[in-house]
Order: C-alpha cells, then structure tokens, then sequence
C-alpha cells in the first residue's frame, strides 16, 4: 500500500510526506481499502498550489492518509464504490465547488456559498435567506402523503427539517434536511487568534464539548510541540467519560419519556443533572467548558474535586442501577423498544455507522481502543453483548457504556492522589506546513479533527467531523417501513447532533 | 410494581425551595464578577489581551457580561487581581449595555416594567427557538422541567406554538439560515410579546462572533426586553431572571 501514508492519531506529519495520486489512482486505492472492511474518518478538499486536492483519512485497524489533485469535478465515488463516500462528497461540492459526477443524491449539506467563490454546484443564490428550493425525494400513488416537521420543533432543541413519505402509517422514506445551525465553523477556525481556538471547538456541540475541545487541543499541543501531564491527563479522560455518562443518561430518560413512562424518565433527568454537576465541580461549568487547554486543565483537581466524585458515583452508581433495572425490565417498554427501527449489521458496515449506533449493530469500532489517547492505552476496553441494531439494543448500549465508565473513572480517581496542576493558555508557534489528525471516542462516537497548517505557521484548514456525520443516514434508514408513531423512538435511540453537523 | 415503588423511596423528594431559601453553587462557579478598582493597569492589560471574547475594557475596567463565556481565564492571571467571579446566578438584565459592567448589575425586579408583572405574573407561556449555537443552552433551559427545578410550579411553560405563547425565548447567534424561521415564529406569536435574548451567542454572537454565517446578536432583528448572559445560563439565572421579571410575587 504505497498509495497510502500510515499515520497514528494525533502524529505530526509533513504535508509534502502526503502520498499525492492523480484522480484515477486515489480512486482505486481508496476504493480497495473500503471494500477489505476500511472505513473512511476523513474526506474533504482544501486548496494547495492553485490547485484543488481532496485528502482522505482512512481506517481499518490503523489509521491512513492519501490525496490527490482535481480539476472542476470527479467522478464520484459513492457512485462508484460505496455510500460510505455520500455525505462527504456532497460537502466537497458544497465547500469547494467541485463537482463529484454522477453522485446519486448530489443535494445541499448546510446551505451556504462555498469557499471559493466559483459558481455554485447547487445553482443556488446565497444572497437570498434559505429559500426551502431544496429537492426533496417524493413518492407519488394513491395514499401516499408527506409529513413534513420543522425546522421549529415543538420542543426545546434544535432545528432541523424532516420529510417523511408515508402510505398511511407506515414510512417509506425519510429525508433530513440540515444547515439551519450553520455557523461557518470550520472558515472561523483559520482566520481567529489562536486563543479563541478551545472556546469555539465547545461550542461545535455543546453536549460534547469535552469531546471536541480535546481533538482541537490535542491537536494545538502536537503542532505546537506542547506536552501534558499524566495528571492532567487523567482529568481529561474522566472529563469525557462523565459527558458520555450525563448524556447517555439523559437518553435514557428522554427514551422513557417516550414510551410513556414516566418515573424513570423523571430520575434519569435529575441524575443527569448530578454528572453536569460533577463537571461544574471540576471546572465551573456544568458541560465542561473552559475545563481542556492546550498543555493541559485549566483548573487544578486536588482531593477536595476527587473526593466530591468518588463520594457522588458511589451514591448514584445503585440509583443507576436500578432506574435502569425498572426501565429495562417493564414489558411495555420491551414491547415498544425490541425490533423497533431496525439497522442491520451489513447496513451499518455500508453506511460506516459509529458510536453506540454502530455498536448496536454489532460493529465493535471503539476509538479508545482502537486509536486509544490520554489515559485509554491503560484502561479496559468495552464491548456489548447485545447488538440486534434496534431501539433497545442502542438503548442497552448506553447502560452498559455507563456502567464501564463509572468503572473507568473510579480506576482513574485510584490514580489521581497527586494534585494535578493547573496551565495558562499560552503563545503557541505551530509547526509549519504540517498536518495532523486528531481522533477520540466522544459519546455519540468518533470525532475527528485535521489540521493543515501553512508555510507561515497559520491553520489554513481546519475539518471537523461529529459522529452524527455518519449517522445521521443510519437513522433515515432505521424509519423504513416502519410506522411514522414510532419516529420520536428512533430518533432519541440515535439522538444525533444538528450543530455538530451543521458547523 | 414493586420495583416502581422502591424506585421511588430511593428518589425521594428532590424539588429545590429556591426561590423561598437561598441556594449555594459550588465555589468554582463563576458568576458575577467582582472586579478589583485597584488592579495594576498592566494586569487589566494583560487581562484583556488573553481574554478569548474580547469582552474586556481594560481603560473603563468593565467586562462585557454579553460577550463574555464565564471562561474564567481572566480570573488566573495574577491570582485574580483584577477580577474574580462571585457564586451570584443573578444576571439578568433589560437592557443591553447594563452588562457592561464594572461588576454591579441594576436590580431586575426594581426594573422590570410593571406591566410585564400585571400582564404575565401569573401565567407566561414561551416558544423556545434554538437559532444556532451550540445546544448547551437549550440542554440547560430543558432542565427547568426536571424536578429539581420544576419551573411550571411558578406558571411559567414552554409551548409548543407560537400562537399559545406571550413571548420568544431565543437561543444561539441566529445563524442566516435560522433568520426566516425566528422572524415567522416571532410573528406567529400575538401581541403585546416580549422577547428573551439567553446566552451569550443571542446576545453577542457568543463564540462565533465574527463570522460572516451568523446575525450576531438577536437585538439587531428583534426588540428584546430581557437578557440572560452566560455560556450556558445556569438554569438558575434563568430562573430567577424569569421570576424577577415576570412574576408577582417571586
Ligand atoms: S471570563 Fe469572560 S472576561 Fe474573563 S477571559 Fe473569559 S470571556 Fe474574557
Ligand atoms: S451561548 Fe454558549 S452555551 Fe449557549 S449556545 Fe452559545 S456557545 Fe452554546
């Protein structure tokens, strides 16, 4: 595999180091490696030379870059090899005005004017406020309606637009439109002082700000050649396994709420509240904003925050417990969450679905164990048992995520006698004409940041990527054929981002 | 069933008494700032100049309680020479430029028109409309339904529509591609209406300041009559905000 550069999660690598193919070459190449079981965790285009090129990130077991150079348009490769390109391509064509021909489904991501002010892909005039001239799928026949939702829900979240082709109940197809969110993230991150770095990637989505910052500064710390502590270290991995644990709590009880019963939805909620909390004891803030620098924390954890932890997760671990028991155990909860908004296990491989949605349907992808940072080369990995790809096998996943990271932090506060020092942001000088990635496991899955920096030190690409990127198709996929009723299910057993997707 | 009620002997009774007794954060909360007059003029400098929100007027000594994230990192330098943050969840204000502030908020329930107490004060519906963001604020606003909090005991509930409802509260930058929904919504809502900016991001543009994809700041679009700073609001300051403000007897 010549073609491909072998490269380790947060590695620095030279960009001239970057194996450069012509188009039909990176074709192949790519295409291969996704039909051996590979998986793609980057893929977008950025401007080097007057020239365009599209850098792919690639993983089986380990982790692969390659790019290559292409004029006006491609000839696409979700057409050609898998679905797993669909999404990405479609934001090629979005941020940089190059075209991936034939692409089955070549439609909008979020709805702006792409980076290099050449005439738009879509034919749309950005001038004007969001139009809705987007090309939605329409079944037509006798019976058929459309459902259409939002993008002001009726509660409070974000919004988003949902088209659902029904013949009656049942749901044909469902299509999600995204980019009300659109804040112009990525193009933000390159023209900024790097001091506003950590504080924007929180904002990516607030429910994983744990996750993103980490990429981001992890990123900042090898480009800047800036080493962190083991102490700090291990705040920051329990940081991120107490996001996923509030959140997966709260699904829990968002999921109850929806079945209708009510008291495990009301304890989940309030328990929630005690793991943002606990985040607040650590940093001030109750998602854990400001808490992740580069170089290390901003506050110190002494015995005062350590001891507050340990004495809150030995109270609530049995609450957990058996709210989880009287949840699980009820049949008509089992009624409703068993075979409900299924994904098989060879849709989810097509898609490339991650997180607890992948591992639902049994793909064991876990960042932490696979490309494990921070404290995850020394912990116990995670793996479950159940993996139907239904409601309840992605809402059993949550419990047994967390449980196994109430069992992590407890072996990290074992660790953590020693006080852990706090840093300062400081001026950073980022190593010129690099490029770096970054992958942790956040809670709805894997999370990935690059980093092109150019001859001058300066960031000229900054990608992101949430996990909802992918998924967001696995749930579009879970709703067919089954009854419109059974939406709200669906969609809290995924519960995806619209920030962390609309960037 | 017995499982349901072992349940709930473990859950015990979790509803807050605030507002009728005082309510203690942790002391790594950051709220109000108590900004110190005395500082080095050199520290304020150094304060503004690693401020992330550019929320610091180092000449007048006042912080932007707009744009400012709570980040707490003008509070390091220098052991907190110039300023250090109070455990005080009030900041609510009603107008833009009182959170300019040089650490002294004018108090919300003298304020507060009281017409706004005589029309509301015992009943305020409000659509919550995310317009951008990151969610945090919206996560933070949900849990005022939780037990804990359990606004709906002071009348106060977020509606589903916008024509059951007296009032917007917004949260986010008001990214472009929210503008039209936000200003539908707003009008769907029947007058007299009053209007929430909460959080930093619909106060300022939050984090995103600066960038070209946001409205940065709701009051450049809609006339709003109370402001909630924070990156999120602790549900706390939203809270007695909306009591201080809406209600009779908070
Ligand atoms: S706490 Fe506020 S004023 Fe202080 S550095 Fe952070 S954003 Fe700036
Ligand atoms: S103010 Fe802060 S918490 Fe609220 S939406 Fe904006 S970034 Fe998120």
């Amino acid at each position: 595999m010549a073609n491909l550069l072998q490269i380790h999660n947060g590695e620095v690598v030279k960009r001239s180091a970057i194996p450069l193919l012509s188009f039909p070459e990176f074709a192949e190449v790519l295409t291969d490696f996704i039909n051996r079981n590979g998986f793609i965790v980057q893929f977008f285009a950025y401007p080097q030379n007057r020239e365009n090129r599209l850098l792919a990130v690639l993983r089986n077991k380990q982790l692969y870059i390659t790019s290559c150079t292409v004029k006006e348009s491609f000839d696409s490769l979700t057409a050609s090899a898998s679905e797993k390109f669909h999404m990405f391509e479609r934001e090629i064509a979005e941020q940089y005005g190059i075209t991936p021909k034939n692409h089955p489904w070549l439609k909008m991501v979020r709805y702006h004017a792409n980076y290099r002010n050449v005439p738009d892909v879509f034919g749309n005039d950005y001038a004007v406020d969001i139009p809705g001239e987007y090309p939605y799928y329409e079944v037509e026949g006798d019976g058929i309606h459309e459902v259409a939702v939002g993008p002001v829900h009726a509660g409070i979240i974000e919004p988003g637009h949902f088209r659902f082709q029904c013949a009656g109940e049942e749901v044909f197809s469902l299509e999600i439109q995204h980019g009300y969110q659109h804040r112009g993230i990525e193009k933000l991150l390159t023209r900024v002082p790097l001091k506003r770095l950590p504080i924007i990637c929180e904002g990516i989505a607030g429910d994983t700000s744990i996750g993103h910052n980490l990429c981001c500064c992890q990123a900042l710390e090898a480009l800047g050649n800036l080493s962190v502590s083991p102490e700090a270290t291990i705040v920051r991995t329990m940081a991120l396994e107490l996001e996923r644990i509030a959140n997966h709590i709260g699904d829990l009880g968002a999921l109850s709420g929806d079945v209708a019963f009510n008291p495990p939805a009301a304890y989940f909620g309030r328990i929630r509240g005690e793991f943002l909390n606990l985040l607040l004891i650590l940093c001030g803030n109750r998602f854990g904003k400001s808490l992740i620098l580069p170089g290390g924390i901003s506050k110190s954890m002494n015995r005062e925050q350590s001891g507050i932890i340990k004495n809150k997760l030995r109270e609530l671990e049995p609450e957990i417990r058996h709210v989880c028991d009287l949840l699980f155990s009820a049949h008509t909860v089992q009624a409703r969450f068993e075979q409900t908004g299924t994904v098989s296990r060879e849709i989810a491989a097509r898609l490339g679905l991650v997180g607890y949605s992948g591992k639902a349907s049994g793909l064991d992808y876990d960042a932490r164990v696979f490309f494990p940072t921070e404290s995850y080369f020394s912990l116990e990995g995670y793996r479950n048992e159940i993996t139907n790809g239904d409601v309840n096998s992605r809402a059993w996943v949550r419990r047994e995520e967390i449980m196994h990271s109430i069992h992590l932090i407890n072996t990290l506060l074992k660790r953590s006698e020693e006080l852990c020092p706090k840093t300062t942001m400081t001026k950073i000088s980022l190593e010129p004409d690099a490029c770096i990635v970054t992958i942790n496991e956040g809670w709805r899955g894997e999370i990935s940041h690059c980093l092109l920096t150019d001859n001058s030190r300066k960031i000229e690409r900054y990608k992101i990527k949430d996990p909802s990127f992918h998924n967001w198709t696995g749930l579009a996929m879970s709703l067919r054929n089954q009854e419109i009723s059974d939406f709200p299910l669906c969609n809290k057993s995924f519960n995806l981002s619209y920030c962390g997707f609309d960037l | 069933m017995l499982k349901i009620i072992r349940n709930r002997i473990e859950q015990g009774y979790r509803t807050s008494s605030y507002p009728k007794e005082p309510i203690d954060l942790y002391h790594r909360y950051r709220g109000l700032p108590i900004i110190h007059h005395t500082c080095d003029p050199a520290i304020v400098k150094q304060c503004a100049e690693i401020c992330p929100q550019d929320a610091i007027l180092s000449a007048e000594y006042k912080i932007d309680l707009g744009k400012c994230t709570f980040c707490g990192r003008c509070e390091e330098i220098a052991d907190g020479a110039f300023v250090t943050f109070s455990q005080d969840f009030a900041m609510g204000t009603e107008s833009r430029e009182a959170l300019i502030c040089d650490g002294f908020l004018p108090k919300l329930a003298e304020h507060s028109k009281q017409h706004f107490k005589k029309l509301f004060g015992r009943s305020l519906q409000l659509r919550q409309v995310s317009a951008g963001g990151c969610n945090a604020c919206e996560a933070d606003t949900n849990v005022l339904n939780t037990p804990f909090f359990d606004l709906s005991r002071f009348g106060i509930d977020f509606v589903a529509s916008p024509r059951h409802a007296d009032g917007l509260h917004v949260t986010g930058p008001v990214s472009r591609n929210m503008k039209t929904a936000l200003l539908a919504t707003y009008e769907a809502i029947p007058t007299p209406k009053i209007v929430i900016a909460s959080g930093a991001c619909s106060i300022s543009g939050g984090p995103f300041f600066d960038s070209t994809e946001i409205t940065g700041g709701l009051e450049k679009i809609l006339p709003v009559d109370l402001y909630i700073p924070g990156c999120p609001p602790h549900p706390l300051s939203t809270l007695h905000a909306l009591l201080q403000f809406f209600t009779k007897t908070p």
